[in-house]
């Protein structure tokens, strides 16, 4: 059956579970794996520009011995032609074994997934839904705390727009124990529809302006970034973009097992002094984004390394 | 007091918003159909103190009550034929919407790639509540207005 990754609830919890397994087995005999992709072909079809994203999954389809091939904006594809994204993923299907979808448009990946003969990811679609960075910031998790449950999560920035973040809300909001504190400026608040989610399931969860008031709480911070592109008025962007920055001195608040993430790229929101802390696992959590790329490919193929490497 | 004759064949909406009953008007597609419609606007009302009223001449199939439901369930729907009521009709919510309404966030893909249909798809029964099937921005009824 054809499967696409849209939203990260796509997946059931136990899958996700099968899913950061099979990646830790990557990260830890990449070997093994080097080849399972031999003669897949992955479309990198990025509307909008992303350095990251693509280049992780094109690092993940490489080292799985596979080929990319795409676009890396609206300018230098078909859609500058007008063409639609479904007629467009119709073409890309006839190319490639899987495609991973960049949208500056919100619902840009469902669209493709609807008119796919492949697998679709989802590599961001607006400020909606970022999957793989979910996966990629619970694989981080798993790894770094040891569990997927039982602690409290700070999440700071732009959490109106952040799409990392409201993917990331809805993936934890299936796990037990997890206390949100959400830490944004008024206008860059969590939307409702995920306060309704926290409500409907009694998720306990807590909104404040201030990080130096909460950051002793917290197992997890997971700082963003204000992004310039989802702003129509200039003048906000400016006033909000530093309105949170952290640094040393407030690191010297936290607990000494906290560890912070951010979904790269930052900006001025974490001071470069804090990369040489312990807490700091951000470009930690990048190496984690290619393993559960490769793990994502596999699976979405239906592939896994015994078969592949005996074949 | 106005006086609006009989129909033989159709419905009668009543217990429409004060105001309303031009929205529904425009998004049963009444426009576009050939029938015979009064619209009744501010009707003094025990139960709702103003009210409008829909009277429409038509084939009695040819209401699409999913759309009445998204509007208000609250509105009451009297099928006519020969001139007597012979029903009334429960609104109940539809689990989707399509191609009535317009997705009115700026991001959403609907805003750009004009022939896809606009979908909205039931999230919170209890509330009443639609999301666009593409963004899941929350429907806003007072765009209706």
């Amino acid at each position: 059956m054809l499967r696409h990754l849209l939203n990260p609830l796509d997946f059931t919890v136990e899958e996700l579970d099968e899913l950061f397994t099979l990646a830790e087995d990557i990260g830890n005999n990449q070997k093994k794996y080097a080849h399972v992709c031999d003669g897949k072909t992955l479309a990198t079809c990025f509307y909008e520009p992303s350095t990251r994203t693509r280049l992780s999954f094109e690092a993940a389809m490489y080292n799985l011995g596979g080929n990319v091939l795409g676009f890396s904006e609206a300018s230098s594809s078909s859609a500058a032609k007008g063409e639609s994204v479904a007629d467009t993923i119709r073409v890309i299907s006839c190319y490639a074994d899987i495609c991973a979808m960049r949208h500056p448009k919100e619902g840009a990946a469902f669209v493709a997934a609807a008119h796919s003969h492949i697998p679709v990811i989802n590599a961001g679609d607006g400020g909606h839904q970022h999957p793989t960075q979910t996966l990629t910031d619970l694989l981080t998790i798993r790894n770094l705390k040891g569990r997927l449950d039982d602690f409290t999560i700070g999440l700071c920035g732009d959490l109106k727009f952040g799409r990392t973040v409201h993917s990331l809300i809805n993936a934890l909001s299936r796990y037990n124990n997890i206390n949100f504190i959400f830490i944004s400026p008024e206008e860059l608040k969590v939307p409702d529809y995920i306060i309704e989610m926290l409500n409907v399931k009694g998720i306990s969860y807590k909104q404040v302006i201030n990080l130096e008031e909460v950051i002793g709480e917290l197992d997890i911070l997971y700082m963003t970034r204000v992004q310039r592109e989802r702003f129509f008025n200039e003048e906000d962007y400016v006033r909000l973009k530093d309105f949170y920055i952290l640094t040393k001195d407030k690191l010297n608040h936290a607990r000494k097992d906290m560890i912070v993430l951010h979904p790269l790229p930052r900006v001025n929101e974490i001071s470069v002094e804090v990369d040489d802390d312990p807490r700091a696992a951000y470009f930690k959590q990048a190496q984690f984004g290619v393993y559960v790329r490769m793990a994502l490919i596999m699976t979405l193929l239906g592939l896994n390394a015994e078969e592949e490497n005996n074949a | 007091m106005l006086n609006v004759g009989k129909i033989e064949e159709g419905f009668v909406l009543d217990h429409i918003k004060a105001g309303q009953a031009l929205t529904i008007y425009h998004h049963l597609g009444l426009d576009k159909m050939d029938c015979t419609v009064a619209m009744i606007m501010h009707a003094r009302s025990g139960k709702m103190g103003c009210k409008d009223i829909l009277k429409v001449e038509c084939d009695i199939n040819k209401l699409d009550m999913d759309v009445l439901a998204v509007i208000d369930t609250g509105i009451t729907v009297n099928v006519i034929k020969d001139g007597e009521i012979v029903e009334k009709k429960d609104l109940t919510l539809p689990k989707e919407i399509k191609g009535v309404f317009a997705c009115k966030n700026p991001r959403c893909i609907t805003s750009i790639e004009q022939e896809l249909p606009h979908v909205f798809f039931l999230a919170d029964e209890k509330k009443g509540l639609y999301r666009c099937r593409y963004c899941e921005e929350k429907f806003d009824k007072r765009q209706l207005d």
